[in-house]
């Protein structure tokens, strides 16, 4: 139970793992705002065939645990592949890429549903009355302000992804708390090294937060 | 000559609720005519229909010759001839006046950034806010945000401006710099179709008065004539109530 000792050897691990961690929270999160708003805009659509495939989207990431969907990326989807004679195979980290996209990318649907929903139906008939089209009414008009709006919460759904990450741990991928895992298999150290990952969380959590913060005081003068 | 806009047995239901019954009227280039009535009665469902923010459940609208019903039109060229006016401003929170002004013909390509610009400017500068350009919506009282919603409708250099309501969310002390513009704007020839309670305005500045109630235009009128010997019973009982409560 030596915090000191242990922080010394378990630093540069997870300093490796945070990178992945990061990588993977990153790019996830980048898929995920754009595959939200096709969602978004498919759930808003006066199509019915598009609302459903959104709402049937949104439905199913909300309705099964995430562990659940890193096994069906990483597990069931490649065997149903094969099955159909394509041999595919995911790296830890491409699954961990799909899953985590594919997860904040249905709460991000659903923040910016709710944020152009928020906007007053008022400021789409303004633009529209100076002759603009209903795609740039909502680029120039709503959409800036709308962004403006779910902001709060796209940062909250950062911050829930960055942590989610950690379960992909669970199918090998080399983040923070894959680091632990092995470095307390051999060390049998679990207090001091839980205590170090937690604090690793919760400082780059911290950071991202301060920076979230001097954006939103920014976007919002 | 033809008229500006023509508008043929107009009907509009929301649902089951029937809100116009069949509206003609015409309306001559250079006209401002006023559209009064009691709330529900239809008057802003049929000032925005002229423009087709409410899509007509029947009847025919026609605007420079364009028939405005027709799904075949272009409406979004048409609307860029029909500025409009909201009684809640709508000013674009997140742009300046000046942006506010410049948006749709830069977006529209009608005007360089440079032109855009220069319109904008005269056109703060007409309605009395030039020193207002960069401000923020917010920053602004009703009075001044609602100038700033008239010079961005005259940024796309329109024929007619169609005034739902645009004093009504106004304090009282700021209906007068409103009301200034519009009659400005009247004077130079706009022609204009205002739903409105300011019956001063409608009798200054109106070369026609309409009164509504129910879906239906009961009453028609040059404004002297409307106020002074109204023929309808409803009409009476609306101008009693209305001035008297002045």
């Amino acid at each position: 139970m030596e915090l000191g000792k242990v922080f010394i050897e378990v630093y540069p691990l997870l300093l490796k793992g945070l990178w992945i961690t990061l990588e993977v929270t990153a790019l996830s999160l980048l898929f995920a705002f754009i595959l939200g708003l096709c969602s978004c805009f498919m759930g808003l659509s006066t199509k019915a065939p598009l609302r459903w495939i959104s709402k049937i989207y949104v439905g199913l990431i909300r309705g099964t645990p995430l562990l659940v969907q890193v096994f069906y990326v990483y597990f069931a989807v490649p065997q149903l592949l094969q099955a159909m004679g394509v041999d595919v195979r995911f790296t830890p980290f491409l699954a961990g890429l799909v899953t985590l996209t594919l997860n904040a990318g249905a709460y991000m649907s659903e923040i910016f549903r709710g944020a152009i929903n928020a906007v007053s139906t008022g400021q789409m008939e303004a633009a529209r009355s100076l002759g603009l089209s209903h795609f740039q009414g909502t680029r120039k008009v709503v959409l800036p302000q709308a962004l403006r709006i779910c902001l709060p919460s796209l940062v909250n759904q950062f911050i829930i992804t960055l942590k989610d990450s950690s379960i992909i741990s669970v199918i090998g991928l080399a983040d923070i708390m894959y680091q632990a895992k092995i470095y307390v298999g051999r060390s049998m150290e679990a207090f001091a090294t839980y205590t170090w990952v937690a604090l690793f969380y919760f400082v780059v959590i911290a950071l991202l937060t301060q920076v979230a913060k001097k954006v939103e005081r920014r976007v919002n003068v | 000559m033809t008229p500006q806009i023509e508008i043929k047995d107009l009907h509009k239901s929301f649902g089951k609720l029937e809100v116009l019954k069949g509206i003609s009227l015409e309306i001559e280039k250079g006209q401002v005519v006023c559209v009064i009535g009691p709330s529900g009665s239809g008057k802003s469902t049929l000032l925005r229909c002229i423009n087709r923010l409410e899509e007509p459940t029947s009847g025919e609208i026609i605007v420079d010759n364009m028939v405005i019903t027709d799904p075949a039109t272009d409406i979004n060229k048409v609307r860029q001839n029909i500025g409009m006016v909201f009684q809640q401003f709508n000013l674009f929170p997140h742009l300046s006046s000046k942006q506010n002004i410049m948006m749709a013909p830069l977006e529209l390509k009608l005007k360089t950034k440079q032109e855009a610009d220069q319109k904008a400017l005269e056109l703060l500068e007409r309605v009395g806010l030039a020193e207002k350009a960069e401000a923020m919506p917010r920053q602004l009282s009703g009075g001044q945000q609602q100038r700033i919603a008239i010079a961005r409708a005259l940024a796309m250099e329109p024929d007619i401006m169609l005034f739902d309501e645009p004093t009504s969310a106004l304090d009282p002390e700021m209906v007068g710099e409103v009301l200034a513009v519009m009659k400005e704007l009247a004077a130079m020839g706009m022609t204009m179709v205002v739903v409105t309670h300011e019956m001063g305005f409608a009798r200054d500045v109106a070369d026609r008065v309409i009164f509504m109630d129910e879906g239906i235009i009961m009453e028609e009128a040059p404004p002297q004539e409307m106020f002074k010997n109204p023929t309808h019973p409803r009409t009476m009982e609306f101008l009693n109530k209305i001035l008297s409560g002045k």
